[in-house]
């Protein structure tokens, strides 16, 4: 018993993780209806750039905001200058397009870094804390900074000018168009704010795998199970498919089927989810009128 | 003059709409377009928000609008209150109206003004909290008719208010329209099928056949033209 509690809680605290890439995923899907699937690389790469950061000696919640604010830049920086001219294309166009991106930035990140595993130090004491025997520290603490950046993003969405905005931004591009809104600029913020979220992720899960190039293929693989398992268009559902899809993997893997056939969890929640119920647990069922 | 449209042109694609489109509108006044389905009633009201590709010139207050981007043209006060009413569905009456003011720099009169749209109508006072996909018909005409008023615009433009609605609900909703041009001094563009109740609504009226305005005048003129009374108001 004590041992199943121990899995749960350590799924929670890599399931916050998942949840803070799926709830990325949900944002683009939202505006684009399109998976990035470079979502994990530009986490990857993010989490690269506090590692610099770090390694320059810049204390590490400094380097933790600075690589949040140049996640979000990077982020807006690939909406204009990447997926704005493929707006209009075929979505196998964009679809290539991201996998491109998530190619570049992988080798790109290798070429200056090198594919080297390197050690990501966690910002969390090294003693478990109020003196707890489920929980790493770090485990606790990503949980908790996976939902503060949570209850942030729904502030911001619910009572703000500018998230309402958003919202509507990619429920309705042309009445929000009719009403003032700039749309081109509400989907650069979009992904702004996705790259941001991503990269903090990216630095809470980096203690746990170590950071290389590929760090994020499995994670990314977890995140796209959790965002379909929750519904890809609803946020909240993501964060809870998150941390689902976090406590099944470490269950399963610890007393069914294994370490090694971890990953497999994912993809057989993904088909499972898309043959049983392609919604999701919490999305918009989709009906049209033939 | 608030709108003055001169040879405007538009078209979707190669296929070509509007063929010079001719037509002033004074300030503060009603004006509708009148003419049969295809003739390029709606398509004059996206070119004027730049929806469109346009050739032509469009004037707003005496100022060319040119190339401008809808949501610029927004922000200059023409509100446009869009065939199949535009709704935010998933989103609540109240957002729906908050976004509406968006674009203001009042922000400080935005609270009153939407107090004063839950006077115009208040059933969506009642459902403020609704989402506003769950709405009737009628009643997301309404809150389309309020959601271009919050923006506070100069000039307001109407496709098809009447398109689906009862004709009590029809009634109810034009005779708000016409308190609204008397009391916030709107001017109006209204597009309409039902030319009978666009006549008494309006001041002025165009009446548009195949991208051209082929008639206009006052809407006491246009009622008693015989063309108009056989095509168009069907006696």
């Amino acid at each position: 018993m004590d041992a199943l509690l121990h899995q749960v809680l350590a799924g929670l605290a890599t399931g916050g993780i998942y949840a803070s890439l799926a709830l990325a995923l949900v944002m683009i899907y939202q505006a684009t209806h399109l998976v990035n699937f470079a979502q994990g690389e530009m986490a990857m790469f993010t989490t690269y750039i506090a590692w610099s950061l770090i390694e320059a000696g810049m204390p590490y919640w400094a380097a933790f905001i600075l690589t949040v604010l140049t996640a979000f830049m990077l982020g807006v920086l690939i909406e204009r200058l990447i997926i704005r001219p493929v707006g209009q294309a075929p979505v196998l166009a964009v679809v290539v397009v991201f996998i491109a991106l998530l190619l570049i930035l992988n080798s790109v990140t290798g070429w200056i870094y090198t594919y080297t595993i390197k050690t990501f130090p966690s910002p969390f004491p090294a003693q478990p804390l109020f003196g707890n025997r489920y929980l790493s520290s770090h485990e606790l603490g990503a949980i908790g900074i996976t939902l503060v950046v949570l209850l942030l993003l729904y502030a911001f969405f619910r009572f703000t000018p500018l998230g309402l905005a958003m919202r509507a931004a990619a429920q309705n591009p042309e009445s929000s168009r009719l009403v003032g809104i700039r749309v081109g600029w509400m989907l650069a913020l979009g992904w702004g704010l996705a790259a941001a979220i991503g990269s903090i992720g990216g630095m809470m899960v980096a203690p746990i795998v170590y950071l290389d190039p590929n760090m994020m293929s499995g994670v990314l693989l977890y995140a796209f199970a959790a965002a379909l398992v929750g519904g890809i268009d609803n946020p909240m559902g993501a964060v809870i498919g998150g941390f689902l899809v976090g406590v099944l993997e470490n269950v399963l893997g610890a007393f069914v089927i294994g370490n090694e056939l971890k990953l497999s969890v994912a993809l057989v929640i993904i088909i499972g989810v898309l043959l049983v119920r392609p919604s999701g647990f919490f999305g918009r069922v989709q009906v049209s009128r033939v | 003059m608030i709108l003055e449209l001169s040879g405007l042109h538009a078209s979707y694609g190669a296929t070509r709409v509007l063929h010079g489109i001719d037509f002033k509108m004074e300030e503060k006044s009603i004006t509708t377009l009148l003419g049969a389905n295809g003739a390029g009633k709606t398509t004059t009201l996206r070119a004027i928000c730049g929806m469109v590709r346009t050739e032509g010139e469009i004037r707003f207050g005496g100022q060319k609008l040119g190339n401008r981007k809808t949501e610029d043209i927004a922000r200059l006060g023409i509100a446009h209150v869009p065939d199949g009413r535009g709704t935010f569905l998933h989103l609540t009456t109240e957002e729906n109206l908050r976004l509406g003011a968006y674009a203001r720099k009042d922000r400080a009169n935005v609270a009153r003004d939407l107090a004063k749209m839950y006077e115009y109508f208040p059933r969506l006072k009642e459902r403020s909290q609704q989402q506003a996909g769950t709405l009737s018909g009628g009643e997301q005409q309404m809150l389309a008719v309020s959601r271009a008023l919050m923006l506070a615009p100069k000039l307001m433009l109407l496709d098809e208010p009447s398109f689906g609605l009862a004709p009590l609900v029809v009634r109810e909703l034009f005779g708000i329209l016409r308190t609204i041009n008397a009391e916030e001094r709107v001017s109006m563009l209204v597009v309409e099928q039902n030319a009978a109740m666009a006549l008494d609504l309006a001041d002025h009226a165009c009446v548009i056949e195949t991208g051209r305005v082929v008639l206009s005048g006052t809407a006491a003129e246009l009622k008693k033209d015989d063309a108009v009374r056989r095509s168009y108001l069907g006696y």
